[in-house]
Order: C-alpha cells, then sequence, then structure tokens
C-alpha cells in the first residue's frame, strides 16, 4: 500500500493541497506491526492481562490471549484503518482524528501483546498509573496555556513544578497534614510566576529567556534551602502525610474504569475540575473571550479598552498557581519526602503537552494522559524484560513526543502574540 | 528589551545634555561619564552581579546555624547578629574567590595560581558550547538542546578518540571532526524537523536531549564502548594520539581546548559578523518575511543554523572528552549544556561577551565547589546567583530603579515618539 501511495504524494503536492501524510503513516506503522509482532510474534505463546484489581466488588479472571494470532488481528484492523484514511484522502474528505486515536489505541495493544507474550501484567494498574503520572503534566500544560492564551510563553513550568512540589512537602510536614500541602503548592508556584511577570510584562523581557532562567533559579533555590535547612531536620521539614486515596462510592465499583478513574486521591479529581472549570471559562465566559483576544491580538483589545498588561499578570499569576498545585503531586502526591531537582524535566513535556493539546484544556489532558502513559508502559516493560534494551524503552516517551510534534499534529498555531511583550503605543 | 541600547542621537539634534552646559564643562563631562559607566551596558552587567550577590548573601544568611542562633537574642545583643552574619557571608564568598581566582593561603604561587587554571579548564567546554547556543539566538532559534548535543559529540568524539589507531595530529583532528559531526547531526535533526513540518525547535531539542541521554546509556552497555571484560558504564581511556595537550605542564589540568575555545569564538565572530551564512542568518532571526522577500531559503536556514549551532555544542562534548575527562562516562556532560544557555543569555550572543561570562561562571561552579568544601555552604546558592545575574542584565530598568540611577539617555524614549 505505502509503495502504491508514494509516488501519487508526488502528484498529489502539485495538483492540490492534498497530503497524504496520515495514510502514508499509518500504512508504514500497521505494516511494521503486522510483520514484527504478528508474523515473526512468538508462535505459540500466551499473554495475560488483568483487569481486576484486589479492592474491586466483581472480580474476573484475567484474560488470556494467544499473543500471535491476536497480534495479527489487531495489526489487520490498524491497516483496515490505514485504508479507510487512504480512501477519505483520495475522495478529498478530511480524516477524522478519531481515526489517529483508534489508531493509536490498537497499535500500543498490538506492541503490549507482543511485548508481555508468556507474562502477565495488570492493566488496570498500568491504565491507574498513566493516570496517575499525567497529573502533573496536566497540571503543567494547563498552567502553561492559561499563559499562553494571554500571550506570556511560560518555560518556567518545570520552575513552578518544583517550588510547587517543595512548597506542599515542607508545609504538609511542618503542620502535619496533607491537604495543607494543597494550599501551600500553588501559593510556592506563585512566587516563579510573579517573577515571569515581572520581568516579562513589566520589563519586556524575551519571555523565553527569562522562563529557562526561571527553572534555574528554581533548582538553585530549592537545592540550596533543601541542603542547608531541609537536611537539618527532616523529620520536622521533610516528612510530609502524603494524600490518602479517595474511593469515590458507586463509580469506583465500575470495573476497569472505576480502579482508573475514580479510585485515586483528591489531586486527581481536582484536575478534573481544573480541565471542566478552565475549558468553560476560557471559551464560555467573558473573562475567557477577553484572555484570549489579548494572546491574538493586543492592540485590538487595547482599542475596546481591556487593560493588556493587568489581563497578562492575571492570567501568569493564575496558570502559575495552577502548574504549583501540579507540582504537590511529587511530594505528597506520590513518594513524601521532597528530593533535589525531582520533577527531572517534567515541566518541559507539560510543555509539549500543552502544545500537542494545541493550547486548549481537553486537548492538554490528552495530551497529558499520552505521556503518562508512555511513562508508565516504559516502567512496566523494564520490570518484564522485553526483548528492547532498557534505555530504548526510557526514550519512549521522549519519541512519542518528537514525532507528535513533528508528524501527525502537523503545523500547529499558538496564540498569535505569545512571545510578544506588549507596548502600549 | 529595546531600552537597554542606547541610542546615540543623530547629529543635529540637540545633545540631551544640552541644559547643563551651563554648568562647569569638566563637571558636565564628569557626569556624564559617570552615567556611561553606571548606566550603560557594562554598568549594568557589574551591577546586576553586584546585587546577585547580595540576595545570595541574604539567603546564606538566613539559613546560617550560628546567624540563626544569634538571631534569637538579636535586641539583647545586635552586635552578635551582625558578626555571625557578616562573617557567613565574608567566609563564604572569600572561600569561593580562592577556589575561583587565586588562593592566597597557598604555601606556593603555582598552588595558588592553579584555582584560575581551574577555572579556564572548566570554561572551555562552557565557552564553546554556548557560542553554539548563541548562533541558534541570533537567527532566532532557541537550541536547547545543547546537553544532548554536548553528549553526542563527546560520545562519537571518545569513539573515535579511544577505538581508532592513527598518527598523533591527525587523530585528534578526527576525534574532534567526529565531535563536531556529531552534534551538528543531533541539532541537525531539530532544524530539519522544524523546516519540515514546523514543530516547534524548543520542544525537539528538549526531546532529543534525554534521547541522546539514554542513547549514550545504551552505547555504555555495548561491547564497542565498554573496556574489555568490564561491564563498568564506562569507555577505555582516550589514546595519547588523539588527546589535547596540556599547557601549563602535569600540575595543571589545564589543556589546549581552551585555545580551541578561542579559536571558536574567532570563528563564531567572523562567521556572524563577516560571512554572506552570517548575514543570512541574522537576517532570517530579525525577520524571517523580510529575508523570505529578499529570496533567502528562511527553512534551509533552520536547518543549516541548528547543524551550526550543535556542531559547536559537539566540539565541546568533544573538547571535554579528548581534554579534560578521558573516557566517556554517562554523566560527562554535566549540565554543560544547560550552562551553555546562561552563559550565551550573559555574554549577549556576542563571541567576546561569551567569553568573559564563560569565565565567569566557570568560576563561580569551581568556586562554589570550593566553598561548599571549605564552609559547608551548599554551591546550590551559585545557580540562584547565576540565575539572577541574567535575570538583572536582561532588565537594565530594574536595576536602574534599585540602585535608582538615571535612564541611560533620556531624550530617546521609546514610545514617546510612536
Amino acid at each position: 500500500m505505502t509503495a502504491m501511495a508514494a509516488p501519487r504524494t508526488q502528484v498529489a503536492a502539485v495538483t492540490a493541497t492534498r497530503s497524504w501524510k496520515v495514510p502514508i503513516t499509518l500504512g508504514v506503522f500497521g505494516l511494521l506491526s503486522f510483520v514484527l509482532f504478528g508474523l515473526l510474534g512468538p508462535a505459540g505463546s500466551v499473554t495475560t492481562f488483568g483487569i481486576s484489581t484486589g479492592a474491586d466488588l466483581l472480580k474476573f479472571d484475567p484474560v488470556e490471549l494467544p499473543t500471535r494470532a491476536t497480534a495479527i488481528v489487531l495489526s489487520v484492523l490498524c491497516l483496515l484503518l490505514a485504508g479507510y484514511a487512504t480512501v477519505r484522502v483520495r475522495a478529498d474528505q478530511p480524516v477524522g482524528r478519531w481515526v489517529l486515536a483508534v489508531f493509536g489505541v490498537l497499535w500500543v495493544l498490538t506492541f503490549l501483546v507482543w511485548a508481555v507474550a508468556d507474562k502477565s501484567t495488570s492493566i488496570v494498574s498500568l491504565l491507574q498509573g498513566s493516570l496517575l503520572l499525567a497529573v502533573p503534566l496536566a497540571f503543567g500544560a494547563l498552567g502553561g496555556l492559561l499563559n499562553e492564551r494571554a500571550g506570556v510563553v511560560n518555560i518556567a513550568i518545570e520552575g513552578q513544578l518544583l517550588t510547587g512540589a517543595f512548597g506542599a512537602a515542607v508545609l504538609a510536614s511542618v503542620v502535619g497534614n496533607a491537604y495543607v500541602g494543597l494550599v501551600a503548592a500553588p501559593l510556592a508556584g506563585l512566587l516563579i510566576g510573579a517573577m515571569l511577570a515581572l520581568f516579562t510584562v513589566k520589563y519586556h523581557v524575551n519571555q523565553i529567556i527569562v522562563g529557562v532562567v526561571l527553572n534555574v533559579f528554581a533548582v538553585g533555590l530549592t537545592s540550596f534551602l533543601f541542603s542547608s535547612v531541609l537536611k537539618n531536620d527532616p523529620a520536622t521539614l521533610n516528612t510530609p502525610p502524603r494524600l490518602p486515596t479517595l474511593p469515590i462510592p458507586l463509580l469506583s465499583e465500575i470495573p476497569i474504569i472505576g480502579p482508573v478513574l475514580f479510585r485515586q486521591s483528591i489531586i486527581v479529581y481536582l484536575l478534573y475540575v481544573a480541565v471542566i472549570v478552565i475549558s468553560i471559562a476560557l471559551f464560555r465566559t467573558r473573562w475567557g473571550l477577553r484572555v484570549r483576544s489579548v494572546g491574538e491580538y493586543p492592540q485590538a483589545a487595547d482599542t475596546v479598552g481591556i487593560n493588556v498588561n493587568r489581563t497578562r499578570w492575571g492570567n501568569v499569576l493564575l496558570g502559575s498557581m495552577v502548574a504549583g498545585l501540579g507540582g504537590a503531586f511529587f511530594t505528597i502526591g506520590s513518594v513524601g519526602a521532597f528530593g533535589q531537582e525531582m520533577t527531572a524535566g517534567k515541566g518541559y513535556i507539560a510543555l509539549a503537552a500543552m502544545i500537542l493539546g494545541r493550547w486548549s484544556p481537553w486537548g492538554a489532558l490528552g495530551a497529558a494522559l499520552l505521556f503518562g502513559f508512555a511513562d508508565k508502559l516504559q516502567q512496566v516493560l523494564g520490570v518484564l524484560e522485553t526483548p528492547i534494551p532498557n534505555q530504548f524503552m526510557l526514550m519512549l516517551p521522549y519519541v512519542v513526543t518528537i514525532f507528535a510534534v513533528a508528524g501527525l499534529v502537523g503545523r500547529v498555531r499558538g496564540p498569535a502574540a505569545a512571545g510578544e511583550p506588549y507596548v502600549k503605543g | 528589551m529595546t531600552d537597554q541600547q542606547p541610542v546615540p542621537p543623530a547629529t543635529g539634534e540637540p545633545a540631551p545634555e544640552a541644559p547643563r552646559a551651563a554648568k562647569p564643562a569638566s563637571d558636565a563631562r564628569w557626569a556624564a561619564t559617570f552615567r556611561e559607566i553606571t548606566t550603560g551596558p557594562f554598568g549594568v552587567t557589574v551591577l546586576a552581579f553586584v546585587l546577585a550577590l547580595v540576595i545570595g548573601g541574604l539567603l546564606i544568611i538566613v539559613t546560617d546555624p550560628d546567624v540563626t542562633a544569634a538571631a534569637s537574642y538579636l535586641f539583647a545583643k545586635p552586635a552578635d547578629f551582625f558578626g555571625a552574619a557578616w562573617s557567613a557571608v565574608s567566609d563564604a564568598y572569600s572561600a569561593m574567590f580562592r577556589g575561583a581566582v587565586f588562593n592566597y593561603e597557598a604555601p606556593t604561587f603555582a598552588r595558588g595560581i592553579r584555582s584560575l587554571t581551574e577555572t579556564m579548564t572548566v570554561s572551555t567546554p562552557l565557552i564553546i558550547a554556548a557560542l553554539g547556543v548563541a548562533v541558534g539566538f541570533r537567527a532566532g532559534l532557541f537550541n536547547i538542546g545543547a546537553q544532548g548535543q554536548v553528549l553526542m559529540g563527546a560520545a562519537i568524539g571518545g569513539y573515535v578518540g579511544f577505538a581508532w589507531s592513527l598518527p598523533p595530529v591527525l587523530h585528534l583532528l578526527l576525534a574532534l571532526l567526529g565531535g563536531v559531526l556529531a552534534g551538528g547531526f543531533w541539532a541537525g535533526i531539530a532544524g530539519f524537523l522544524k523546516a519540515r513540518t514546523g514543530a516547534h525547535e524548543v520542544i525537539v531539542t528538549i526531546m532529543l536531549n534525554y534521547v541522546a541521554l539514554y542513547l549514550v546509556a545504551w552505547f555504555l552497555t555495548t561491547s564497542a564502548f565498554t573496556r574489555p571484560g568490564s561491564n563498568q558504564p564506562k569507555s577505555p581511556g582516550v589514546k595519547d594520539t588523539a588527546q589535547l595537550p596540556l599547557l601549563l605542564g602535569d600540575q595543571f589540568r589545564l589543556n589546549a581546548g581552551f585555545l580551541v575555545a578561542i579559536l571558536a569564538a574567532v570563528f563564531v565572530w567572523w562567521l556572524m559578523s563577516r560571512s554572506t551564512w552570517g548575514f543570512r542568518f541574522r537576517a532570517v532571526g530579525s525577520n524571517p518575511q523580510a529575508a523570505r522577500t529578499a529570496g533567502m531559503g528562511v527553512a534551509s536556514s533552520f536547518v543549516l543554523v541548528m547543524v551550526v549551532s550543535g556542531a559547536l555544542a559537539g566540539l565541546a562534548g568533544a573538547v571535554q572528552i579528548l581534554g579534560t575527562e578521558k573516557a566517556l562516562t554517562g554523566g560527562i556532560a554535566g549540565s554543560i549544556g544547560f550552562d551553555a544557555i546562561t552563559v550565551a543569555l550573559l555574554g549577549r550572543s556576542k563571541p567576546l561577551g561569551i567569553f568573559f561570562a564563560g569565565l565567569l561562571y566557570a568560576g563561580l561552579n569551581v568556586g562554589g565547589r570550593a566553598m561548599e568544601a571549605s564552609t559547608g555552604t551548599s554551591i546550590n546558592i551559585v545557580l540562584v546567583i547565576q540565575s539572577l545575574v541574567v535575570l538583572f542584565i536582561a532588565a537594565p530598568p530594574l536595576v536602574r530603579a534599585i540602585f535608582r540611577l538615571p535612564a541611560p539617555n533620556p531624550v530617546v524614549v521609546k514610545g514617546a515618539s510612536a
């Protein structure tokens, strides 16, 4: 199929704006999985997936699948989707985004069936872990898009996550209550946000430069305080209680979905609320319209009486608080104690999630889930000793990002005025 | 940032100092000179540095246990508090100076000056990588991926150095070339993707950092990169024929890499200020639309800029392994690539500025290590100082406001004319 499609791209490029990128990509990946995971897959192996957890009310037996046959069936489904995309492009019809989503799920499932051959893994804990790992990314991406929708590029998400993690750990530890950490984290993120706003909005310094430097500042400040203050009295200052799991009655008993979505800690539920509220606020309220106009065309916004720089200050501060809240995940949301540079570049992944999600809250959540899944998958497969060297599994989330940003998303356009300081003239 | 470069008033217009002509001429000249020094780019740099050191000092004071102890009886014996605060800060900063510039407590001059040579050694890869980042900045591209490019340069440059057997000079040159090609290729991926698909270079270069990290970690598990009979993630030593020669004898680590850094700075100056490529890079950086209208290939420039930028970062990695480290490990790049971004900003993306910024930055790092060893003050304070210096330098109006200095040229105010 790819051989047939390849020469046509030349013609298409000349005659019309028809793009064969999607069908070709899907076709290549479909064939790859058909050959690698299907035909060359281990014969006679069985893959076992667990679909219940011990705490479930209704328990199901693990599903056992013949590895090779399942992989072939799933690959054929992938190829059918690629064929459907080809038909749509030939008819000059848009290929729906659902095709990409379904293809992605099927392809990953094929890979999983192949990688878990003769072993067993729990689908529920895989998905649960993915959601959990997506939490800081999603909060970071939401914080980032609140900034960028108002025209301020926020590279400092990393720093906001880090100070948020630090603030949450210290205050929760001193007070002895994890929920206090949820208040402290946004305030700690606010510190970085205030500096970002001061330098970019008031002093018109290049926003990317300030963001990069603020990340260094956040690492320096938290690491300095960690090694010169927290280390002297870790019992009082760095032993925070962790957020407990709060299963939602009834909902948490739904098979598979229940434990994944509704048997989590409060920070995950806060994420649901944040995505819904920010999405409505940005696209359904007067405030949101104003914010977006400031991000797209500040001169016009100014002309109709919107205070551009005040809007930007407000959004940078708000965004930094959202990102800071996400930082709480690293300490009170997971391991408890704060460690130096514990965010380990997650802020940059959040930035990628924001771009991949096209600056929309739901998109950001989806992209964050994708990265969270890639990360969790890497952890699971790292334990399972798959034929692939561990280092390549560790690369997975980052390679996925590159493919996502460069390949299937294509040219995305952010808020037009993002990155430009507004000088009233 | 428009107001940080004072625009000289056009000839024929009244000079800004005109109203003060009534004063004695020497006074006016002195005032103008004073203003020039304190509010010009150099003055702002010095003041920014002072300001960052003051804030760093405050942090040291607040977290010092002796000072906190004295603070509990501050009103009974304020002298104790201020004494403890002063000694905490002065001990830390003087230890830093001894570690970075000259150890005046050392018995011999050679031992004393070793600090400065150490600073120069550490600054070498920083300067070269920062030059690469700066080429990107001036062409409007943010190469945040210098870290990965340094690592790839070190891996491939190092491989040529320890795996091949060649005559002395040729071996060194080929090893350096290997680093250059590896770094250029790695950054070229980001440039190519930006040109072809519009993928943002900031994201792609950051992701490539991680990919490089794990790729090199994987290299170090293969037999081609590890010592025979060992499964340690460490490569064999670079052969003598491929090592950069030491400059000051065995006592010091300073090597010919420092000369490579100087050559690289001269090359970047020539490239950006004197060559056609450099003109194209700068044109694309300042106004891509105008550059396109003028017939320059913007997309191909993206690729070229990233390749040049990454090639310099790769050279930095090669110099680090061939001159200083002598063997490949997963942590060989340290934080050179990330520091290079700050150094490029500190040096305002100009070769000479980067040269001094690299020395300053390396001095803070080397001195910070000495400070941590001698006074126990955490080296992380250095990161705070470094980041604050860059922030303050980038916002001269803030520095001037803090020191209550006048604007450098009150007549030319952006916005007033518009």
